[in-house]
């Protein structure tokens, strides 16, 4: 990220903080599910920009979600922060484990892998009657260090915590693609050989992508659940990875920003066509993601990453 | 003196194929090794054992008194092990200075791949080293080329250039001028070899063109068959029977060499 493209995205956020209050309900719900997926989507962006593309994302997603879930019904914690905190560790650690399997394998081998592992926990979760089987349960309001505000300000209070990680996520992912480990992406997928054979281990790496991400998805799920105020296994279903990987498709991996941007047009997107078009929104979003494959192959970031991107293009 | 690198009865079958047999040498620090051998001799195999790529089947590798033998590539690199490719490896959708960046740094860097995500890429430090390398394997008017578009003779020094970033104690070059025009070769050699000697690099190198060999090399291995027919000093290794005979092209080329 280069100062000027920091300076918009701490502007977009002020200026999105600020409006929260006079925008309508409907529209908030949906920026914060969209920002809570832009998290998931930065996840695959990490892996993406090495090569690696990830069908089962959802996985972490669902784990973030029903972590929180079962610790709010179980423990009555139902502290925002402490429940994101976990959602993201469960998640994270879930990736450390998976990850030993998982960074051995590249390509078609991968995605699928990846695909496997979420269709395990879907269906351990539509077995599971003790967790509402295929109906799920539902999440108990969040609080807030003891503030517990409640209808359309619960809303607005999660929207400014969605925001406020959103805003630290990008961040910590800016330094991150400037470090030894996020710079050595293309590198990856460039050339493994002449990485081994500079001394660093390929597959750690990998991995440690890997946790990222699903520290990521985790924590997107778990404010989804927030969110959402329910879980089901939906969440850890393939079409919700496969969502994820749209946006990923539609946003490009050249900009974080993009992540947000193209999260909400998905969302956006996809309200507009299911009321346009109930029994086939499937439609409309797949003629977008047909047209953004065609004419905008690096997706949205393109479109302003040309303009601002200047000659010293880092590795990315 | 312990020799810097030290082989004993190494030896690698693929299935019924013996790619080395019983091969023991020892290396001192710094010289400068040239390996000669028709394609198929097991020279490739040789240098991928040294340097962890190929697990041997039999055999010990010494690098001055630890054992390394059967040890990941990578380890080996990071002792002090280095080596280039045949065909180069290097990152082709980066220029030059992002590739010599990204080795700098990975060399530079302890080990801990946690430290790695933090450290930036683009330190003070790593971009100077990138920058004293491009200058040493003098690639400098190619800095900011993306590396796909590069010709050949660029692309081996950066592949040898990225290989010495980490400042190894041995380099090992497979054929540092194939798909390189005669008239460029010496060029490209004299660049290599001055760089590698200011940095006191011990260098084994496998080469075809005995001019070049006679040029560079301290000593010269002679493989044929997965096996050393010839171990000494170029004059000496040349001029022996075996390596005229079975060496092909070896007996005409030194003779025009020195009529
Ligand atoms: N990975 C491998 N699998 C099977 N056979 C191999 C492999 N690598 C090399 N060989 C065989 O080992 C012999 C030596 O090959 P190599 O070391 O590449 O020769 P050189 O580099 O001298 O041309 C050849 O017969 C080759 O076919
Ligand atoms: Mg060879």
């Amino acid at each position: 990220m280069t100062n000027r493209s920091t300076l918009i995205g701490a502007l977009a956020f002020l200026v999105l903080a600020a409006a929260a209050p006079a925008l309508p309900p409907w529209l908030i719900s949906l920026a914060t599910i969209a920002f809570a997926h832009a998290l998931v989507v930065l996840g695959l962006v990490i892996m993406w920009r090495a090569g690696l593309v990830s069908f089962g994302q959802a996985l972490y997603y669902a784990v973030g979600a029903y972590c929180v879930a079962l610790v709010s019904r179980f423990t009555g914690i139902t502290d925002a922060f402490v429940l994101i905190v976990l959602g993201g560790l469960a998640a994270g650690l879930l990736a450390v484990l998976v990850g030993f399997l998982l960074a051995r394998y590249r390509e078609i081998f991968f995605a699928m892998l990846s695909l496997a592992m979420s269709m395990i926990l879907y269906g351990v979760l539509v077995k599971t009657e003790a967790l509402g089987s295929t109906d799920g349960f539902n999440v108990a309001p969040a609080t807030f260090l003891g503030y517990a505000p409640e209808g359309a300000m619960l809303n607005l209070a999660l929207f400014w915590l969605v925001l406020v990680l959103s805003a630290l996520a990008a961040a910590a992912i800016g330094v991150y693609f400037r470090s030894v480990a996020g710079a050595i992406a293309v590198p990856v997928r460039d050339n493994e050989i002449r990485i081994e054979f500079l001394g660093l281990s390929v597959n750690r790496l990998i991995h440690l992508k890997l946790v990222i991400a699903g520290i990521l998805g985790g924590v997107g799920g778990a404010l989804a659940a927030m969110t959402i105020s329910h879980v089901d296994p939906n969440m850890a279903y393939w079409t919700t990875s496969g969502g994820f990987v749209f946006v990923t498709i539609l946003a490009g991996a050249g900009s974080i920003a993009a992540a947000f941007v193209g999260s909400f047009a998905f969302e956006m997107l996809r309200s507009i066509a299911v009321a346009l078009l109930p029994g086939a929104w499937q439609l409309i979003l797949g003629s977008v993601l047909l047209i953004t494959i065609l004419f905008v192959p690096d997706g949205l970031g393109s479109l302003f990453m040309r303009k601002t991107r200047g000659k010293e293009g880092e590795p990315a | 003196m312990t020799p810097i690198l030290s082989v004993a009865g190494l030896e690698k079958t693929f299935g019924s194929v013996v790619a080395a047999r019983d091969i023991t040498i020892d290396v001192p620090a710094e010289q400068t090794v040239g390996i000669i051998g028709a394609n198929g001799a097991g020279k490739t195999t040789f240098v991928n054992m040294v340097t962890g790529h190929l697990r041997p089947s039999k055999g010990t590798i010494r690098f001055g008194d630890k054992d390394i033998t059967g040890m990941a590539s990578r380890d080996i690199t990071r002792l002090g092990i280095s080596r280039s490719f045949q065909v180069a490896q290097i990152f082709p959708s980066l220029t030059v200075f992002e590739n010599m960046c990204v080795a700098a740094a990975i060399a530079r860097d302890a080990d801990g791949i946690l430290r790695r995500a933090f450290t930036p890429l683009r330190s003070g430090q790593t971009v100077a080293e990138a920058e004293a390398a491009i200058e040493l394997f003098q690639i400098g008017s190619y800095r900011e080329a993306r590396v796909a578009t590069l010709p050949q003779g660029i692309r081996k020094l950066l592949d040898i250039a990225m290989a010495v970033a980490g400042w190894p104690r041995i380099l090992l070059l497979d054929e540092p001028t194939s798909g390189i025009s005669i008239e460029e070769k010496f060029g490209l050699m004299d660049v290599v070899m001055s760089a590698l000697k200011s940095r006191r690099v011990t260098i084994l190198f496998v080469e075809h063109d005995m001019e070049i060999i006679g040029r560079y090399a301290d000593r010269v291995l002679a493989f044929y068959d997965g096996t050393i027919i010839a171990d000494g000093p170029p004059a000496e290794a040349l001029a022996n029977e075996r390596v005229q005979t079975l060496i092909s092209g070896t007996k005409l080329r030194t003779e025009a060499a020195h009529a």
